[in-house]
């Protein structure tokens, strides 16, 4: 029985572990460069972060996003849980907003400004 | 089958309806959706330790569905759905190979519940940025199953049934 304890223990350890190493890889890194803005896994548009500006993503189903002062931040939204809007401001490369039932995704990107240029062309 | 049988049944189902409704009117005010304690889980633990793999498995698939017809949606069905299969296939191996103690089951299945859940987010969003909740989810699962399993354990050895 104790040795089942210790087990258990050492199991317990072990997913912490796990859940600091992912989120040591998954920290956001540098700074941020624009936003990508995907619905439902489609691409809904790409907002550079050190241009202020509201927009709205979807009609119906909305979620209005803010980018103001090189950060975004749902600020608004019409879906049951409001998990976006509580998530805050996003402004290093890797933070994410997402919002389930809306399936939107806004995800900070990082690069220079000219890689942005080249991606939009 | 007993009419005895049958009762209990439907008290255990019909608790952990009123727990999941419980549940699911205490907001938390998290960043990170699906931290949870995970209350339910207790009934479910309940019945694979005292009852048997075979009703612990009617017991929770019958609730998500019900659960869902009631409180929930056509969206929210899938999540707990898959929470619910993920975690309980989960825990039937573990408890099946005697590898872990009560608690360590337990937490198995709390951090599967939240994994299940993740995996129907990626597939709904169709998109991987659901990977950054992943660590909060890891490390809340583990909190939450050892609180459950710490109380499913006394329930266990305890209730008279």
């Amino acid at each position: 029985m104790k040795k089942r304890w210790k087990r258990d223990f050492l199991f317990i350890a072990v997913i912490l572990l796990g859940a600091a190493v992912l989120w040591w890889l998954l920290r956001p890194s540098g700074e941020g460069a624009y936003v990508l803005v995907t619905v439902g896994g489609e691409e809904a548009g790409r907002y550079p972060l050190w241009e202020d500006r509201t927009v709205t993503i979807g009609d119906r189903d909305y979620n209005i996003l803010r980018i103001e002062n090189g950060s975004a931040a749902i600020v608004e939204a019409n879906c049951g849980d409001h998990t976006c809007v509580r998530t805050g401001a996003v402004s290093r490369a890797g933070e994410t907003i997402i919002c389930l039932p809306h399936e939107v995704v806004v995800q900070v990107v990082g690069g220079a400004p000219s890689d942005f240029d080249a991606v939009t062309g | 089958m007993k009419t005895s049988y049958l009762a209990r049944y439907a008290l255990l189902l019909a608790l952990a309806m009123v727990l999941s409704y419980v549940e699911s009117q205490i907001p938390l005010s998290l960043a990170v959706p699906g931290v949870k304690l995970g209350v339910t889980n207790l009934v479910v633990i309940f019945a694979l330790y005292r009852l048997g793999t075979k009703e612990a498995w009617m017991l929770s698939l019958v609730r998500v569905v019900l659960v869902s017809l009631t409180f929930g949606n056509a969206y929210s069905f899938w999540y707990s759905l898959a929470g619910a299969v993920l975690s309980l296939a989960v825990m039937t191996v573990l408890r099946r190979l005697h590898w872990l103690g009560d608690l360590g089951v337990s937490v198995a299945g709390a951090v599967c519940h939240n994994l299940g859940q993740i995996a129907v987010a990626m597939v709904v969003l169709r998109s991987t940025a659901v990977v950054y909740y992943l660590p909060v989810l890891l490390a809340s699962g583990v909190a939450a199953g050892v609180c459950i399993g710490a109380v499913a354990a006394v329930l266990v050895r305890r209730i008279v049934w």
